[in-house]
C-alpha cells in the first residue's frame, strides 16, 4: 500500500466521513496512452490496485470482482509530470506576501530548500490537478546568487501529503541571468560556481566541528548543500540557453566528474544536440520559444525539441512558471506533433510528445518507471480524458492519484458555477454558493 | 532563463518607471496658436500599398467567413487585392485564376490581434528597444505608439507564419491611466512603420484602470496611488480636454488633441481593465465625460457582467485562461469567453504577448471547449470570429477586413487543418491578395534585418 493509501485508510478509519480511499480501479475500452513514447493503444485497459498500477495495455483482463469503468470514446493516460514549476509557492504571483519564489534579501542561497514552504492548498495546485497534472518538481527562483537553492518533487493530490522528495536537486543560473546575479558577467558566474564547489569540497573534507578557512565566501549551510551536488547525490539543474554557454556547462563534467547535470532552457540546444546527447545530459525546456527574445536565444525555434530528440537527447517539456501554467503541457506537446506536418520543421510523434510531458520528466526527476507511465508498479496516477489529451478541446473528466479519486473543484469552478447565469433578481450572487 | 511571461508586461512598466526620472509636463513647449491642424495634413501617413498578387481560387476547403458562416467544400475567389466571391463548389471560377486545391484544408479571414506590443516591446527584449510605456506621467495621451514601433521586430514574422496574423493593433503599455495612441498595422514586412500602417484605420487611446497606474505612480509618492486616485486623475483630465475643445484660443496640446478626438468619436478607447466592478465604474465615467469605451482588454471578470457589457455594446478582449498572476486577475476562469458570447456580448481573443499572438486560434479553441463542458456550446464558425471579425470590429476596421465578404481586403489564411485543432498550422497567408507566407516555399518566409547572419537565419521558427 502506498503512503497515500495508508494515509487515506487511516483517515477513513478515523472520524472523517469524506476521507478519500485508494480504490482498486479498472478502466476498459479506452484509448490508452502508456506514456512510454509508444503510440496510443485502442480498446485498452488499465488496472490499479493498492494505489499502484498493476497492468495497462490492450490484452489486460480486469481481475475478477473488480468493478470496471467503461472508457468507450475516452482516453486514459498516466498523470502528467511537470518539471520545474512554481506549484505550491504562490497564491497570487504579484502579491509578495503570498509568494515564496525568491528571497532577494536572504543571506543564504544554495541552502534554500523549498520543501517547508510548499502549500498544497494553493489554487495553483488545484487548478493544475484539474488539468491532469499529478506530479511535479518545484524550483525556487534566484535571489541574489547564481544558486537558487534546492527543489523538491511533489504530488498534487488534494491532501496534506504533498512532498515526495525534498532537496531533490540544486538549481544554478548561468548564461545571461547568471551573469547578472554573479556581478555582471558570465566570467564572474563561472568563477562563483567553481569557488562555491571548491568551498563545498573543502567543507566536506573537514573533520566534524573543525573551522573552515577564514576566506570562505559561502555560508556553512550553502557550502554543505553544494557538497551533495559535488558527489552527485543531488543533480545540478543549470539554467542556460546559448550554444556557447551550454558547451561551457558540459565542460564542467571534465572538472567535476560526479556532477549530474540537467540543462534547463537550452533554447539553442539544437545547435549542439549531438554533444548534449554524447554527454548524456537531459534537457528540460519550453518547447514553443521561437523568438530571439535575448542575445542568448538568437537561434530559437520550435524545432529545438524535435531536433534534440532526434539526436538522442532526453528532452522534457517543462519550466512551468508564472504565466506558463502546468496545465498548458498538453497544448505544447500537441504543437510539437503539428510540426511533423510542417515542411522543414522537426516535431515529435504523438507518443514522443506525450512522453515529453509524462515519463521523460519523471525519469529526469528520478522517478523513471515510477511516475508518468502506466507500468506495473508505478504510482496509480490515472487521468480519464474526454478526448485526445493533446487536443485543445479535451480535458480530464476524472483524476486519480495513488489510486485515490481526486476532487477537481477549485476557486475557478466555484466562480463559474456562480456566474453561469447572471440572474440577480431575488438575492445578490453572494448567496449563490 | 526561466521567464514569467504574464509578469513581464507589468514588471517592464515598473522598471521603466523606476529607471526614469520624472519629467514635468509644464507645457513650456507650446509653439502653435492654432490647435486645429489643417484637414489635409494627416501626419505620418500610411505609405502601405498592397503587394502584387495573382487572381486566386481556393477550392474544396471548409470556409469560415468570420461572421458565423461556414461553407463546406467552399470556394474563395480573390483578385486585385480584394475578395471577389465566396461560395460553394458550384461557384464559377473565372478564367485566369490560379486554382489551389484546398480539399481537407480550412480557409479563414486573416487573423487579427487587437492587443499587441510587437515593435514597441520587440525581440530582443533589451532595454535599448523597450519603448512601450512612457511611464513618466500618469496620463500621456500625447504619445503615439507608431513613434516607438521597430519594424524589424522578428515577432512580426512569427505572428505571420505561425499565427496567420494579417492585421494587428499595437498599443502602448498599461503603466499609465492614459498610455497614448495605438497604431493599427498590416502585418507586412517593411522598412518603416508608415509602410505597415493600415490605411484609414482609426486611432485608439489606450487606457488602463486598476493596479498598474496606482502602483507605478503610488510607488513614487505621486498621484494616483489608489483606485479613487485613478478616477480623479482621469476625470480631471477629461474635464480639461473638454475645456480645450471649447476654447478656440487654446494653444495646441498634443495630448488634448488625442482626448478631443475621443470626445468627438474619431478615436476609439481600448481600456485595460480586469475587474467587473471597475469596468462598471469606467462605463459610468465614460457616460459622465461623454465618450465611449470600445473594448475592455484583459477583462478576466467580464463573465460577471456580460449583460452590462452587452447593453453598452462593449467588446471584451480576453485571454483564454490566464489567471492568478496579479491580484486583479485572481478571478479569471477559462469559461470567460464562452459566457460572454452566451450573453450575446462581443468576444475578442487577444494576445498581449509575442508568443500568444502566434496561437490566437488555439486560445479561442480552448475557451470554446471550456464553455462546451458547462453546456455553453458556441459553434466553430462563431468562435473563428473571436480572432477575426470581432477583433476588426474592436479596432474599427471591420468595414475593410476581418471577414470573407465580397469587396473586402483579401486577407486570407489557408490552414492545413481545422484552425481550432492543435495539430493545424497556417499553410499560406495572403495580405491584400499578396501571398506573404507559404509553408511550402522557404523563400516566402520573411527574415528581419536583425536575424540576417545570425544562427538560424531563415530557419523554420
Amino acid at each position: 500500500m502506498s503512503r497515500r493509501a495508508v494515509l487515506a485508510a487511516a483517515l477513513a478509519a478515523a472520524v472523517l466521513p469524506f476521507a478519500a480511499q485508494a480504490q482498486d480501479l479498472a478502466i476498459t475500452n479506452a484509448t490508452l496512452a502508456i506514456g512510454d513514447g509508444g503510440a496510443p493503444v485502442e480498446h485498452g485497459t488499465v488496472v490499479v490496485r493498492g494505489g499502484k498500477v498493476v497492468a495497462a495495455g490492450a490484452d489486460v483482463a480486469v481481475p475478477a470482482g473488480m468493478q470496471a469503468i467503461d472508457g468507450t470514446g475516452k482516453w486514459v493516460t498516466p498523470g502528467l509530470f511537470s518539471a520545474v514549476t512554481d506549484l505550491g509557492l504562490w497564491d497570487v504571483e504579484a502579491v509578495d506576501t503570498s509568494n515564496d519564489l525568491e528571497a532577494d534579501d536572504s543571506p543564504f542561497n544554495a541552502a534554500l530548500d523549498v520543501a517547508p514552504a510548499l502549500n498544497p492548498s494553493s489554487q495553483h495546485v488545484a487548478i493544475s490537478r484539474a488539468g491532469g497534472v499529478t506530479r511535479a518538481t518545484v524550483a525556487a527562483f534566484n535571489g541574489k546568487s547564481i544558486f537558487a537553492g534546492q527543489g523538491a518533487v511533489i504530488d498534487l493530490a488534494a491532501d496534506a501529503a504533498m512532498l515526495m522528495k525534498p532537496r531533490a536537486f540544486q538549481f544554478v543560473e548561468l548564461g545571461e541571468a547568471g551573469a547578472r546575479l554573479a556581478g555582471g558577467s558570465r566570467v564572474a558566474a563561472h568563477v562563483a560556481l567553481r569557488n562555491a564547489l571548491r568551498e563545498a569540497k573543502e567543507l566536506a573534507a573537514l573533520p566534524a566541528g573543525s573551522q573552515r578557512q577564514s576566506d570562505a565566501m559561502l555560508t556553512r549551510p550553502d557550502a554543505m548543500a553544494l557538497a551533495k551536488v559535488l558527489d552527485g547525490s543531488e543533480p545540478l539543474y543549470v539554467g542556460v540557453e546559448r550554444a556557447a554557454d551550454i558547451r561551457s556547462v558540459l565542460a564542467l563534467k571534465g572538472e567535476f566528474p560526479k556532477l549530474k547535470l540537467v540543462l534547463v532552457g537550452a533554447t539553442e540546444g539544437w545547435l549542439l544536440a549531438p554533444e548534449i546527447a554524447a554527454a548524456h545530459v537531459p534537457v528540460i525546456t519550453m518547447p514553443l520559444r521561437d523568438l530571439p527574445d535575448a542575445f542568448e536565444t538568437l537561434a530559437a525555434t520550435q524545432s529545438n525539441v524535435g531536433r534534440m530528440t532526434k539526436a538522442g537527447v532526453k528532452v522534457a517539456i517543462g519550466m512551468f512558471t508564472g504565466g506558463n501554467q502546468p496545465r498548458y503541457a498538453p497544448q505544447q506537446a500537441g504543437n510539437l506533433v503539428a510540426l511533423t506536418k510542417l515542411p522543414g520543421a522537426s516535431g515529435l510523434t504523438w507518443g514522443q510528445a506525450f512522453a515529453a510531458i509524462s515519463s521523460i520528466p519523471a525519469e529526469i526527476s528520478g522517478y523513471g518507471g515510477k511516475a508518468g507511465v502506466l507500468a506495473p508498479g508505478a504510482v496509480g496516477d490515472v487521468v480519464l480524458w474526454d478526448g485526445d489529451p493533446l487536443e485543445l478541446s479535451s480535458a480530464p473528466e476524472e483524476v486519480w492519484i495513488d489510486g485515490v479519486k481526486q476532487s477537481l473543484d477549485n476557486h475557478q469552478t466555484r466562480l463559474r458555477e456562480r456566474y453561469k447565469d447572471l440572474d440577480r433578481t431575488y438575492l445578490p450572487k453572494a448567496y449563490d454558493w | 532563463m526561466r521567464g514569467r511571461p504574464a509578469k513581464a508586461k507589468w514588471s517592464a512598466a515598473v522598471l521603466a518607471a523606476l529607471a526614469m526620472t520624472l519629467v514635468t509636463t509644464s507645457g513650456e513647449a507650446k509653439s502653435r496658436k492654432d490647435k486645429e491642424a489643417p484637414a489635409a495634413e494627416v501626419p505620418y501617413p500610411s505609405t502601405y500599398k498592397p503587394y502584387p498578387g495573382r487572381p486566386t481560387a481556393l477550392t474544396g476547403a471548409t470556409v469560415y467567413d468570420g461572421r458565423g458562416g461556414r461553407i463546406d467544400n467552399g470556394t474563395v475567389l480573390f483578385a486585385d487585392g480584394k475578395l471577389v466571391a465566396i461560395g460553394g463548389a458550384d461557384l464559377a471560377i473565372p478564367d485566369g485564376y490560379e486554382r489551389i486545391d484546398a480539399r481537407g484544408k480550412f480557409v479563414t479571414p486573416g487573423v487579427i490581434d487587437a492587443h499587441s506590443h510587437l515593435g514597441v516591446y520587440p525581440s530582443p527584449g533589451v532595454s535599448a528597444l523597450s519603448d512601450g510605456n512612457e511611464a513618466t506621467a500618469p496620463t500621456t495621451p500625447d504619445v503615439w505608439a507608431e513613434h516607438s514601433v521597430w519594424p524589424q521586430d522578428p515577432g512580426f514574422t512569427r505572428a505571420l507564419a505561425n499565427g496567420g496574423i494579417t492585421s494587428l493593433q499595437i498599443l502602448p503599455g498599461s503603466a499609465n491611466l492614459m498610455g497614448g495612441r495605438s497604431v493599427t498595422l498590416k502585418n507586412v514586412p517593411s522598412l518603416t512603420v508608415q509602410g505597415m500602417k493600415f490605411p484609414g484605420a482609426p486611432y485608439s487611446l489606450k487606457m488602463a484602470c486598476g493596479e498598474n497606474p496606482k502602483r507605478v505612480y503610488g510607488s513614487k509618492g505621486q498621484k494616483p496611488s489608489t483606485r479613487m486616485g485613478n478616477f480623479a486623475v482621469n476625470r480631471q483630465t477629461w474635464i480639461d480636454a473638454r475645456a480645450y475643445m471649447d476654447d478656440p484660443d487654446a494653444d495646441r496640446d498634443l495630448g488634448k488633441d488625442t482626448l478631443a478626438g475621443v470626445l468627438k468619436g474619431d478615436i476609439l478607447v481600448q481600456n485595460h481593465c480586469y475587474r467587473a466592478d471597475e469596468m462598471a465604474l469606467v462605463i459610468d465615467m465614460a457616460k459622465e465625460m461623454g465618450y465611449k469605451v470600445t473594448a475592455f482588454h484583459h477583462a478576466v471578470e467580464s463573465y460577471k457582467i456580460a449583460d452590462l457589457l452587452k447593453a453598452n455594446d462593449i467588446c471584451s478582449a480576453v485571454w483564454a485562461d490566464w489567471y492568478g498572476f496579479k491580484m486583479e486577475a485572481y478571478d479569471g476562469i477559462p469559461e470567460n469567453a464562452a459566457l460572454i458570447a452566451h450573453a450575446g456580448a462581443c468576444v475578442v481573443i487577444h494576445s498581449d504577448d509575442e508568443n500568444g499572438i502566434q496561437r490566437l486560434n488555439q486560445e479561442a479553441a480552448k475557451a470554446q471547449a471550456a464553455g462546451r463542458r458547462i453546456g455553453v456550446d458556441i459553434p466553430d464558425a462563431q468562435v473563428v470570429g473571436w480572432f477575426t471579425y470581432n477583433a476588426a470590429k474592436a479596432m474599427g476596421i471591420s468595414g475593410e477586413t476581418g471577414s470573407l465578404e465580397k469587396g473586402k481586403m483579401a486577407d486570407v489564411v489557408l490552414w492545413n487543418g481545422n484552425p481550432l485543432s492543435v495539430y493545424s498550422r497556417p499553410e499560406k497567408v495572403w495580405i491584400d491578395g499578396a501571398m506573404l507566407f507559404d509553408a511550402d516555399n522557404p523563400k516566402l518566409r520573411p527574415v528581419s534585418d536583425f536575424e540576417l547572419g545570425q544562427p538560424g537565419e531563415g530557419d523554420v521558427k
